[in-house]
């Protein structure tokens, strides 16, 4: 599989990244390169084989339903660009 | 009287409490060695002299009256991908431009703990990414190693550069560093320092910033096996706040640095052999193996067949895990902030102009293998592949095989701005080929300077063991130590 510029604009929007129509060609030789690279594990036999999903074997701990932490908005927002009364601020989202 | 500096953090540790000289003293060395060198070396972002004085002070009071923890005084230097209270935290990004978090990483918190000083904040590739350290936004980390006969810089290995170099280049007695495909052995074996990522769960991740959830483990590097001993014994623990941290004892890992080989069944694994190894590396490999069945160990050749397809799957898994948890950087909550139109105009060109190339490349790779129609084809594939990478290792060591001696790098450390590795992304992912697997397989690891290139350079061997079994690396590596007996002191350029 390779990916073409439609494709790499279109990977960009879903990562929220902005790629410049001048970026487009180095992005697209970059991915196919690594994807190239990783195409060889298609030819690892994986039937009946679970996927990873614990590298350890463990059950997540549970804990109490409570409030532990929290009720200090001002740290919360301490390192935000723009705020106003502990809230974040973003350009109008909603007309 | 000797440069403090020279020391090594078990030698530093008795001076203290022999009260040859105070914390102050040793700080102040360090910290005069910073002012002096780390113009060339590039290895600190951020020094925190008034903090550091000021904790060696408390240090230094404590240790009159008799008391103080395991690493009462000893300056360190801390990967700037650990949350520091205030102070620089921006995994040498420039998507994180001054950000100061509110809280303390769960690591540092552990060597606070134990009485350790902070020096600074250690350059790094951004979000730990990278393999050389060139990646950072702050500009390449200069390996305080030299070629024989030349002035060239080369790499210190990434994505703990910064800690290898400071701690190779007598910046700091011991650093902390994280190791999500091999950041943190592959810059020890490029800089002639001891290196170990523990075994996944063994330290926590709370407040480390996240690459690659699965993956991420911190650990430390120091000079010595026995120094890399006593910063593991701190750093780790259990930690209710990740949930991915293990609940079991911590133990004096020191204590097991002198126990010797004699009757350890060591695996030689045949796939490391790789085509077109340099014969330094398989020399090295040979020399290690004697020395080990020198010392009364049994070696045995072992196979791990799934060991070639390692690094093809951490490059789908670990892009993956990245894309998302680099999600978070948005413009919005911290950092930097580019004016948009609207909001996802916003997003768009803060992300675009805060993350580095690197970073970008492989979000862009895990947004790929993990949107509709490719899920299947790329994730789920390498998630299947990981599953017989750890099979590999659980059969050898089920068969009653203790460690795994490998080359820890395929080669030595190479030039700032290798041209064959600018051009393709995979030359330098090749770096990790020998560390990958162990990530891969949550197992630890640990790298050990063992001898040196024709340009005398170092160059390492790494050590694999069993889950939790970290004792038994530090054992070997210490064998690997004291046999090759070679001093890797750098010889002083900065």
């Amino acid at each position: 599989m390779s990916v073409d510029a439609a494709t790499v604009k279109r990977i960009g929007r879903l990562a929220r990244i902005r790629i410049e129509e001048g970026e487009v060609e180095t992005y697209r030789n970059e991915l196919n390169t690594i994807l190239g690279f990783v195409e060889q594990l298609g030819e690892v036999d994986v039937s009946g084989v679970e996927p990873m999903t614990s590298v350890m074997p463990m059950t997540l701990r549970r804990r109490e339903d409570k409030v532990t932490d929290g009720g200090y908005p001002d740290k919360i927002v301490a390192n935000a660009p723009l705020t106003e009364d502990n809230f974040f601020m973003v350009p109008k989202v909603v007309e | 009287m000797t440069d403090l500096t020279r020391l090594t953090l078990a030698a530093a540790r008795a001076g203290l409490k022999a009260r040859e000289f105070t914390s102050s003293e040793l700080t102040g060395a360090y910290l005069n060695a910073i002012e002096g060198g780390n113009a060339k070396l590039n290895a600190y972002v951020a020094v925190t002299a008034e903090q550091a004085q000021a904790q060696a002070k408390a240090s230094d009071a404590k240790l009159a009256a008799g008391q103080g923890g395991p690493l009462e005084g000893i300056p360190l230097g801390i990967k700037d991908l650990f949350a520091t209270k205030g102070v620089h935290t921006q995994a040498a990004s420039h998507i994180l431009d001054s950000f100061k978090p509110e809280y303390e990483s769960s690591v540092t918190s552990n060597l606070w703990r134990d009485g350790a000083v902070m020096l600074g904040k250690l350059n790094m590739d951004e979000f730990a990414m990278g393999s050389s350290n060139e990646t950072s936004y702050y500009g390449p980390v200069i390996n305080p190693w030299r070629a024989n006969n030349s002035n060239a810089q080369l790499v210190p290995g990434g994505s703990s550069g910064g800690s290898a170099a400071a701690v190779s280049g007598w910046l700091c007695a011991a650093a902390t560093a994280t190791d999500t495909g091999g950041s943190i052995r592959q810059p020890a074996a490029l800089t002639g320092t001891v290196g170990i990522k523990p075994t996944y769960g063994r330290c926590s991740r709370w407040g480390v910033v996240a690459f690659a959830s699965s993956l991420d483990q911190a650990g430390p590097i120091a000079r010595t096996v026995e120094d890399a001993a006593i910063m593991m014994t701190s750093m780790s623990g259990f930690d209710s706040r990740d949930s991915t941290s293990v609940d079991l004892a911590v133990p004096d890992f020191a204590a097991a640095v002198e126990r010797g080989v004699k009757g350890l069944v060591i695996g030689i694994p045949r796939e490391y052999r790789m085509d077109g190894m340099p014969a330094e590396i398989e020399a090295l490999w040979q020399q290690g193996i004697a020395w080990l069945k020198a010392e009364g160990a049994t070696v045995r050749d072992i196979s791990l067949p799934h060991t070639k397809y390692a690094l093809p799957a951490y490059y789908i898994v670990a892009p993956a895990e990245a894309s998302s948890n680099l999600a978070r950087y948005d413009g919005v909550k911290y950092g930097l902030r580019d004016t948009g139109k609207d909001i996802t105009d916003l997003y768009e060109l803060t992300r675009a102009d805060g993350f580095g190339r690197e970073v970008k490349r492989r979000i862009m790779i895990g947004t790929y293998v993990l949107s509709a129609g490719y899920y299947d084809a790329y994730y789920v594939q390498a998630q299947k592949v990981r599953t017989l990478i750890k099979r590999d290792f659980e059969i050898v060591f089920n068969d009653g095989v203790d460690a795994i001696l490998t080359p820890a790098t395929p080669s030595a450390a190479f030039g700032i701005g290798d041209e064959d590795m600018k051009a393709d992304p995979v030359k330098m992912y090749l770096n990790d080929v020998f560390t990958v697997t162990v990530n891969m397989a949550g197992l630890p690891g640990i790298a050990v300077p063992a001898g040196k290139d024709g340009a005398g350079l170092p160059l390492g061997l790494q050590l694999i063991g069993k889950p939790f079994d970290e004792e038994t690396l530090f054992a070997a590596g210490r064998v690997i130590e004291r046999s090759a007996g070679i001093d890797f002191s750098p010889d002083k350029w900065w």
